[in-house]
């Protein structure tokens, strides 16, 4: 079966997920990005590549911070942007997913960046698109995270953030921390660092936030983070969000930062040179420390400037895929 | 309070109305000629010819004296067979006949070579009341039609609280009671559901599935899930639900059809239980002997089924342990769908599948696959499904006097299965646009050819 996301070339026409993207079009992307980095910094901070483009940010679950990121994004390279955050306007009004973007495409949208609170939202999108070829225009569709399932967008900028300061992926150990059950920035994590051929990457958590399967996936396990930590070149630290702490997930904030929290003493167990990542927003003080957030091996605000040029890419590279 | 509650009932009453008390004497006289007649209850199987008059089998082999058919079905290179008995099928009436009517899934069963099927109370309402199952039956009826054996609520509004006039529901018709795919979260209703239904010798069908371990979930919690962002189904959801059930059947005695398994350690537990000799039963769905978590691909919300697709080890248990009678019967499970409810995120999507017209082609391609002979194969799908419904006397066989229930199908016919090649209403099915083996030329019901796919007169005019 074709993935979803590829054309019958293996070229790019939707972004939905990292996994199954073969390597070479992930450095692809990094590089295209790289070629982005300088246009934030410009007097004019703008290219060409999507003038006359509508892009349409479809949130149907509120993110400020992605949404924001992706405009930004889409205005540096000269598209028309419009934010609709479905889940205040149509869907209350009984509208189904499918029938919106119907609605959309009628509108002669070019692209949909799209946020839902539902694994694989994103893949109905791609496929009922697919499947009106020929009697609607073509739409590219970029997963700007799918419930648990991925934010590819996310993995691929952690990735240029890894790239950018440890330049090769093939000797690292990288160790992702939290929330995994629930996290779509893990599983894109995940997908990247074993595609780019990172040979150890660990998850580090609680058994109630680890979901089974992850040795398959190729990862190796640790409950302790102290024994995780040691020796890594990158630790991704992942959010935890305060309803986990309502359910049978976890006690308390407390014994959680505890035990999983990020502090500069259990830092010091990982590489001298370790950088320490997180995707935002952060909750100083239950996954991370201040002082660990705000320090020398801190790269959190670097990720965030690295994210405008990726989806600068990304939307490049698919405004320039062919139908 | 019910309708006709006081003697106005009589002539609708008995549980096994549906197929009369002396056949059906209207039918034309019929033979069957030439065919390969599997009977799995008599241990037959051979090519011979079949007579029927009156709705029932009056002789296998040459005909009585006098015997001059008005129809002769010409079934050379074709399986006759009883017709099928499936022990699940949402009809959806009343209450859900946008997704589909009795008339649509009637029309489906008999596509499918199903001549006798049960139907589980998750309606809206539900079976909970006599007047509704004898309407049903009514409806049933007037369609003339499969036969159709009502499941009754266990429980009233199926909430696990209040428990239902099970007697006067079995007089209306119903054949056991369900709780279908709500929970019984009070373990002492669910004892005394129990102990009231084994007063009357009644059977209770109990999908096992504990509602806490599987809350939230969509999926088999596995690799796939985890890999998907889909909250998972655990396996333990099912065997601890397995485990409470047998131990109020050792506690109560009551008799227990155990439906839709879908784990290894959940057949284990009731192979233990049949060999430890209490009365229970069990089915899995026929989607299940084929389907595993991989299969749900990028989302693809025909695989969003209750209980989940499992992983390939508990598929092949499946597939195993089907021959050695540890599970009795292969049921559709037929849970038809409207697009709408379909065309959403996986999580968000209706589970079920369409599957009466799929029960033969994939208990078949199960039987060629693990080399299981045709006869044995079929015995899932009609002897032993009969016995769980304990109409056995009535439906399931070919034999001299029985009702003339029967399913004349081509092994060897692929068909491709497409929205315009299924009756359903509901086209939903993870095998849609997939050849299948097994094609279903003519169902008799009672005596009467009730559908065929086109006409396979020898000669003699239609109808």
């Amino acid at each position: 079966m074709r993935h979803p996301q590829l054309n019958e070339k293996g070229e790019l026409r939707h972004l939905l997920t990292i996994e199954g993207l073969p390597r070479e079009l992930i450095h692809h992307i990094l590089d295209t990005a790289s070629s982005f980095v300088g246009v934030s910094a410009r007097e004019v901070k703008k290219v060409p590549l999507l003038r006359g483009k509508s892009v349409f940010n479809l949130f149907f679950e509120n993110s400020t911070r992605t949404r924001t990121t992706f405009e930004i994004a889409a205005k540096r390279l000269s598209a028309d942007v419009i934010n609709l955050n479905i889940n205040t306007s149509s869907t209350s009004k009984g509208e189904s997913l499918l029938d919106t973007i119907d609605n959309l495409m009628a509108m002669h949208a070019d692209m949909f960046v799209v946020r839902h609170a539902q694994s694989g939202a994103p893949y109905l999108i791609a496929q009922h698109i697919e499947r009106m070829r020929g009697h609607a225009p073509h739409v590219n569709v970029i997963n700007a995270g799918d419930g648990r399932h991925a934010h590819p967008t996310q993995g691929l900028l952690d990735m240029y953030t890894i790239r950018h300061f440890k330049g090769d992926f093939t000797q690292l150990t990288v160790a992702v921390v939290g929330d995994i059950l629930h996290s779509r920035v893990a599983r894109s994590d995940i997908h990247a660092l074993t595609t780019l051929g990172v040979p150890e990457v660990r998850a580090i958590g609680p058994h109630t936030l680890l979901p089974g399967g992850l040795e398959e996936l190729g990862l190796k396990v640790y409950t302790d983070m102290r024994e995780g930590l040691r020796g890594v070149d990158a630790v991704i630290m992942l959010r935890l969000q305060n309803e986990r702490m309502r359910g049978a997930l976890l006690p308390s904030a407390q014994e959680y930062f505890k035990h999983y929290g990020l502090t500069e003493e259990k830092l010091a167990l990982a590489a001298p040179d370790c950088i320490v990542m997180h995707p935002g927003p952060m909750n100083r003080g239950v996954e991370i420390d201040s002082a660990v957030a705000d320090g020398p091996q801190s790269v959190i605000l670097d990720q965030v400037t690295f994210g405008i040029a990726v989806r600068m890419a990304v939307m490049s590279l698919l405004g320039q895929s062919q139908a | 309070m019910s309708i006709d509650r006081n003697g106005g009932r009589a002539p609708v009453a008995t549980a096994n109305a549906d197929h009369g008390e002396g056949g059906r004497p209207s039918a034309p006289r019929l033979s069957i000629v030439g065919g390969r007649v599997v009977d799995p209850a008599s241990g037959v199987d051979r090519t011979v010819d079949l007579h029927v008059a009156d709705g029932r089998v009056l002789a296998i082999g040459a005909p009585p004296d006098a015997f001059r058919a008005q129809r002769t079905i010409d079934a050379r290179g074709l399986v006759v067979a009883p017709g099928l008995v499936d022990l699940a099928a949402r009809l959806r009436e009343p209450g859900f006949e946008y997704r589909a009517t009795l008339e649509s899934e009637m029309h489906a069963a008999l596509a499918g070579g199903v001549t006798s099927l049960s139907c589980p109370p998750d309606t809206d309402p539900p079976l909970d009341e006599p007047g509704l199952v004898e309407m049903l039956k009514h409806r049933a009826r007037g369609l003339d039609l499969a036969h159709l054996y009502p499941l009754g609520a266990l429980t009233l509004r199926l909430a696990g609280e209040v428990i239902t006039e099970m007697a006067q529901l079995a007089e209306a018709g119903c054949v056991g009671f369900s709780q279908a795919l709500a929970p019984v979260l009070d373990t002492q209703v669910l004892q005394r559901a129990m102990q009231y239904a084994n007063t009357f010798g009644y059977t209770v069908w109990l999908q096992p599935q504990d509602p806490h371990l599987s809350r939230g979930g969509v999926a088999h919690a596995g690799v796939v899930a985890a890999r998907l962002g889909l909250s998972g189904i655990p396996v333990v959801a099912e065997t601890i639900a397995i485990h409470t059930i047998l131990d109020l059947v050792r506690d109560t005695g009551c008799r227990v059809h155990l439906c839709r398994l879908s784990s290894a350690a959940g057949i284990e537990l009731v192979r233990r239980a049949k060999a430890e000799g209490l009365p229970v039963t069990a089915d899995v769905a026929v989607h299940h002997l084929h389907l595993i978590d991989v299969d749900i691909g990028h989302f693809d919300s025909h695989l969003r089924v209750d209980p989940p697709f499992r992983a390939a080890p508990d598929r092949d248990a499946i597939r195993a342990v089907l021959a050695d009678g540890t599970i009795d019967a292969i049921c559709s499970d037929h849970t038809p769908v409207d697009d709408d409810a379909k065309q959403l995120p996986f999580a968000e999507a209706e589970p079920g599948v369409t599957a009466l017209e799929l029960l033969l082609p994939l208990t078949l391609k199960w039987a060629s696959e693990t080399k299981t002979g045709l006869r044995a194969a079929l015995a899932k799908i009609t002897q032993r499904s009969a016995a769980v419904l304990g109409i056995a006397d009535v439906a399931g066989s070919v034999a001299v006097g029985m009702p003339a229930d029967l399913c004349v199908f081509d092994p060897d016919a692929h068909w491709k299965v497409s929205r315009e090649t299924l009756c359903s209403q509901s086209r939903h099915t993870p095998y849609l646009g997939y050849e299948v083996l097994g094609r279903v030329r003519a169902t008799v019901v009672e005596g009467r050819v009730a559908y065929e796919e086109r006409p396979i007169d020898g000669g003699e005019a239609r109808r």
